[in-house]
């Protein structure tokens, strides 16, 4: 609370982007939680909640006639341009916000003073609804060939490792302890996905320290015993989501790719993946488009293009289909990696389970998708959404484009997920929100010194109590891999997402919302027919 | 007979088809007068039953003593015929070839096609222009019926029947129609029954180089003007063009003679540039190359998403002046045959509840569109691979489908018909076994009999079974005026038309199947609860006096 210096302003004025003369007025005030915009004009006493943590930017335009103009700029695409009455207040909410949207500790996020109203047994069990060990037993472990490993204890072999890895009945400890001081960060070989039906798996790991030529023969035997552990193919890839350029640079670090030479019957390839900072101009370039004022269709395809955005999606989903097609139609088992593991890794592979396995496509299933391949393989959630005052170049839209590209799929099937566009929207919003703990912290291990769990509530719990409005109308179970069409045409601009606040330019009327009534009825319908069938049988 | 003598070869064995997205067939390929048969002669069942009129253009390819053609549709569907032999090949060829752009109209399948259906309502007359003026009649006495067309020499590409003002006499119809480019002098396209104001059409004013005026067109549409009100005047043209008109003889109202209209001047491009749009579009839309880059750069450059975006900003327009301004709206471009009927027609999408009904929609297409003179038969000859020299060929009447889809996509519970409807349209627009779209104009479709020598395609659609398809599940009535939004992300490629052969529709017809299942089972559920409440409430009123001693 010591840094809102007024928490109070009234008369400031919020401007419709598309017509001048419709602007509200109200106003505004500061909580240490949110910015409250109270729209005072109409009668309506409309509000508008910002999170401090959504604000991604703040701007102070020059002093015109009419007022002091502050724009706030939102993690989750909302542009709120206020105008207010005088210099003085908006400089204090300017330097109140500041700080307020940018913590410097841990403890100040959300997360650690939000009270949900649960008792501690509550909170336990909330944290325990998305359980991994559960994950690795639906797919099929322990088996004859797969088996979990205690050798990551204390976090000793791998820091941004879970404690629980799944690897290769055949690799013995020396080759695993071999193989990860190989890895960039010991991230070694650990097992993402095992597919029941033909026994190929998806592996993740980071780039090997190979340099121009050296070589280690724990990896190796490593990675023949991830080969050896499918029995289907006498083969196996191994997938570099960089592009080959970033790919060999990195050789100059000490780092690098496998050489095919080097490991037996392996197939090596590229996917072409730019790193975080490509994707994070990119979304800027992109927000730019969404921003402008009123474009023709020219500036806005030629924006659109410009930015890259849609080329990034295309890119991603791509080479989760290249993995999906290689374990379900060639049988093969993949290994995959980028520089550490943690971003593009982590993208291709939970692209890559949602067109394997209906389970990922599911409400539930979705939960334990993120909380594999995105919570405990570490990817450094406070870091890439810039929860923290930090290094800006740290920033970067990665898993929001993981969320685009699950859109993407809904949009070419629209019956074999469970759950809806706002699902993945508000996900999105609370991975930022940080009102819950599961997106607080780089890896396990920092989560686990931080005490997360005893002092944060899990989100998962809360989405499932709402189950109802994220569900999709039109979900059928039962559908094997997903082939989608990657031709450029079948991608979208996801205005739903980018420009979620732009009621405008969306459709007037919902299918979705249409469709979720219909639903009410059904079940309200069946209870009436139940109802009154007994009704007349007891006459 | 003279198709005989242009089937060279009418009976091929060993054919195989290939079609997007669809298993490889073989089978016999047969040549009839009018269509293109396919039929795999395992079960004798046709695989392909093509119309000559539909095919755009044919390409050979020769691999060894075999050869290849590739059909491309005007419907945008692209086929490949393999056929054995190289003498087969190139006679199935020329044969397609002239079948498909036989020039005379009395050969086109239309005057040949017996209905294998009864037909219960004639659509040659569900839309007289005399029933829509009853309905005007009912709402303002301001309008009358001017039979002054009835021989189409005032204005050979309006019908015989038109609706002016009433204080309007023929003379000085005729006059006012010497001054309008074509003869086309303002009439009224639409009656806004919440404030009584209208939009009337026309074609250019031919007031040329030296601002020619003509007292009787002033008076005819200020006759529309309600005492000590202003209207609009939207010319479709941008002020360069309509300047450059007058070159030519063209012009537009000047303020001096036409005080008290205000002319706005818009962007939509004229038909040729259009033509070129569309060939662009399914260009970018059947490149295989993986680069996005590509894509976008290409689908930006077709224009077409700007053409939609500008038509429905003009309609919007027109329609804000009538209901927001409570103003009357003239609209012209050049001729008044093109962009003219794209924004009267989707004003009326926007403003006129009815017009979002099946039957309204009909209506619609059949007063600004057909009987307005839209000429189909030339903008219709040929589709997206239209090459060499244009005769006039423009998408003009898809550009229409394509803006009332996007208003579609934004109101989806607004409309009574869905995709389906607008596709059909389309396809029929281009060819079909109806008469509907045939010719240029009303006295073109008098002159050929249409009415008497051929089926109309609303004989068809206007029944039970077929209608049923057409309907929209998620309609429900709704009498407000509807405004699409504009803005770029809001308008998207149209699907249905342009990727519908690029990619398998097997996702989502499962989507809309289990849509329409879910708001059928919830119909039926609603009845049976219904049906039981009653029962019991018999049962209780039966029962009570038994209960009480």
């Amino acid at each position: 609370m010591e840094h809102i210096i007024t928490p109070k302003v009234e008369h400031v004025k919020l401007l419709d982007r598309y017509a001048t003369k419709k602007s509200a007025t109200g106003t505004i005030y500061l909580t240490a939680t949110h910015l409250i915009y109270v729209e005072t004009s109409n009668n309506t006493r409309q509000e508008t909640w910002i999170l401090h943590h959504h604000i991604s930017s703040l701007e102070k335009l020059p002093l015109t006639t009419s007022g002091c103009p502050l724009v706030i700029r939102c993690k989750t695409f909302h542009q709120l341009h206020l105008l207010l009455p005088r210099e003085r207040e908006c400089q204090d909410v300017y330097q109140s916000l500041l700080r307020l949207s940018q913590p410097v500790k841990l403890d100040e996020l959300y997360a650690f003073l939000y009270n949900p109203k649960q008792n501690e047994e509550e909170r336990r069990e909330g944290w325990t609804t998305v359980d991994l060990a559960t994950d690795f037993r639906r797919m099929g472990l322990p088996n004859d060939h797969w088996e979990t490993t205690e050798l990551n204890k204390d976090y000793k072999m791998c820091s941004t490792y879970p404690l629980m890895l799944a690897v290769p009945k055949g690799a013995s400890q020396a080759t695993i302890l071999g193989s990860a001081k190989f890895r960039s960060r010991g991230r070694l070989p650990a097992l993402s996905y095992f597919h029941k039906d033909s026994k190929a798996t998806i592996c993740r790991c980071s780039q090997p320290l190979s340099g121009f030529s050296a070589r280690c023969l724990e990896d190796e035997q490593m990675l023949e015993a991830i080969r050896q552990a499918n029995p289907n193919s006498p083969f196996m890839y191994v997938v570099d989501t960089r592009p080959k350029l970033n790919a060999m640079a990195n050789r100059a670090a000490g780092k690098g790719y496998e050489n095919e030479d080097n490991y037996s019957n392996i197939r090596f390839n590229f996917q072409g993946i730019e790193n975080i900072h490509v994707m994070r101009n990119s979304l800027q370039k992109l927000l730019e488009v969404c921003a402008m004022k009123s474009p023709s269709m020219s500036d806005y395809l030629t924006g659109l293009e410009n930015s890259g955005w849609l080329r990034h999606i295309k890119a991603v989903l791509d080479a989760g289909v290249f993995l999906a097609k290689a374990v379900s139609d060639e049988k093969a088992s993949v290994l995959v990696h980028c520089s550490d593991g943690w971003d593009r890794t982590a993208q291709v592979c939970s692209v890559a389970g949602i067109l394997l396995d209906p389970y990922y496509r599911t409400i539930k299933g979705f939960m334990v998708l993120i909380e594999k391949e995105w919570i405990s393989m570490g990817h450094k959630f406070t870091q890439r959404c810039g929860h923290l005052d930090g290094d800006p170049k740290e920033v970067s839209p990665v898993f929001t484009q993981f969320i685009e590209c699950v859109w993407q799929l809904t949009e070419q099937f629209p019956c074999v997920f469970e759950f809806n566009e706002r699902f993945l929207i508000n996900i999105h919003d609370n991975i930022y929100g940080c009102q819950y703990g599961n997106f607080i912290g780089n890896c396990e291990k920092e989560r686990r010194e931080i005490r997360l769990q005893e002092r944060t509530f899990s989100l998962w719990p809360f989405l499932l109590e709402q189950e109802k409005q994220y569900r999709n109308p039109l979900y059928k179970r039962k559908t094997g891999t997903l082939r989608p069409n990657t031709l450029p045409l079948h991608f979208k601009f996801w205005c739903g997402m980018y420009n979620h606040y732009e009621k405008g330019m969306h459709p007037k009327q919902s299918v979705l919302d249409q469709l979720l009534s219909y639903t009410q009825k059904k079940a309200d319908g069946e209870k009436k027919y139940v109802g009154s069938t007994e009704a007349i049988s007891g006459c | 007979m003279e198709f005989a003598e242009l089937i060279k070869t009418p009976r091929v064995d060993g054919v195989v088809l290939h079609r997007p997205f669809m298993p490889v067939v073989e089978g016999t390929l047969c040549l009839t007068g009018h269509h293109l048969i396919l039929s795999s002669r395992q079960d004798n069942t046709e695989e392909l039953w093509l119309l000559h009129g539909n095919i755009d253009a044919i390409e050979k390819r020769f691999v060894g003593s075999s050869g290849s053609i590739i059909v491309k549709c005007k419907d945008l569907r692209t086929i490949q015929l393999d056929i054995p032999g190289m003498e087969e090949c190139l006679n199935i060829a020329s044969s397609i070839e002239a079948l498909s752009t036989l020039d005379s109209v009395s050969l086109k399948y239309p005057f040949f096609y017996r209905p294998l259906f009864e037909v219960i309502e004639d659509g040659w007359n569900s839309f007289l222009p005399e029933e829509a003026f009853k309905d005007l009649e009912s709402m303002t006495d301001e309008w009358r019926l001017s039979e002054v067309n009835k021989d189409f020499s005032v204005c050979p590409s309006y019908p015989a029947l038109v609706t002016v003002p009433k204080d309007i006499d023929d003379d000085t119809l005729r006059k006012v129609s010497t001054f309008r480019h074509g003869g086309r002098f303002p009439v009224l396209s639409y009656y806004h029954k919440k404030n009584g104001m209208v939009m009337m059409r026309s074609s250019q004013p031919l007031t040329g180089t030296n601002g020619r005026r003509c007292k009787e067109d002033e008076k005819l549409i200020n006759a529309t003007l309600r005492a000590g009100k202003r209207g609009y005047i939207i010319d479709t043209r941008t002020i360069t063009v309509a300047q450059q008109a007058k070159a030519r003889g063209g012009g537009f109202e000047l303020e001096s003679n036409y005080p008290q209209w205000r002319r706005i001047h818009k962007a939509i491009e004229r038909h040729s540039l259009l033509q070129e749009s569309l060939i662009k579009l399914a260009e970018a839309c059947n490149d295989q190359s993986h680069s996005m880059d590509r894509w976008l750069s290409k689908l930006e450059a077709s224009s077409w998403q700007s053409h939609v975006k500008e038509i429905l900003t003009t309609a919007c327009l027109a329609a804000q002046c009538i209901d927001r301004e409570g103003a009357s709206v003239l609209v012209h471009g050049t001729e008044g045959t093109d962009s003219t009927l794209l924004v009267t027609s989707l004003a009326q999408i926007i403003l006129d509840p009815s017009s979002r009904t099946i039957r309204g929609f009909q209506a619609l297409v059949e007063r600004e569109w057909l009987q307005a003179g839209h000429p189909f038969q030339q903008r219709c000859a040929q589709s997206a691979h239209s090459n060499g020299k244009l005769r006039g060929e423009a998408p003009v009447f898809l550009l229409f489908l394509d803006c009332v889809w996007q208003i579609l996509r934004q109101f989806p519970c607004s409309f009574q018909f869905g995709e389906a409807f607008l596709l059909l349209l389309f396809e029929h627009a281009y060819a079909s076994q109806f008469g509907t779209f045939m010719g240029n104009c009303a006295a073109d479709r008098a002159k050929l009999k249409l009415p008497q020598k051929t089926v109309s395609l609303w004989s068809w659609v206007n029944r039970a079974e077929e209608l049923e398809r057409f309907t929209n599940p998620l309609y429900e009535p709704n009498g407000l005026v509807i405004w699409p939004s504009v803005a770029p992300q809001s308008l998207l490629l149209w699907e249905g038309v342009f990727l519908r052969w690029n990619r398998s529709s097997k996702w989502l017809d499962e989507a809309y199947d289990e849509m329409v299942h879910i708001i059928e089972y919830n119909k039926e559920l609603q009845n049976k609860v219904n049906s039981l409440r009653r029962q019991l409430a018999q049962l209780e009123t039966e029962d009570g006096p038994l209960q009480t001693p």
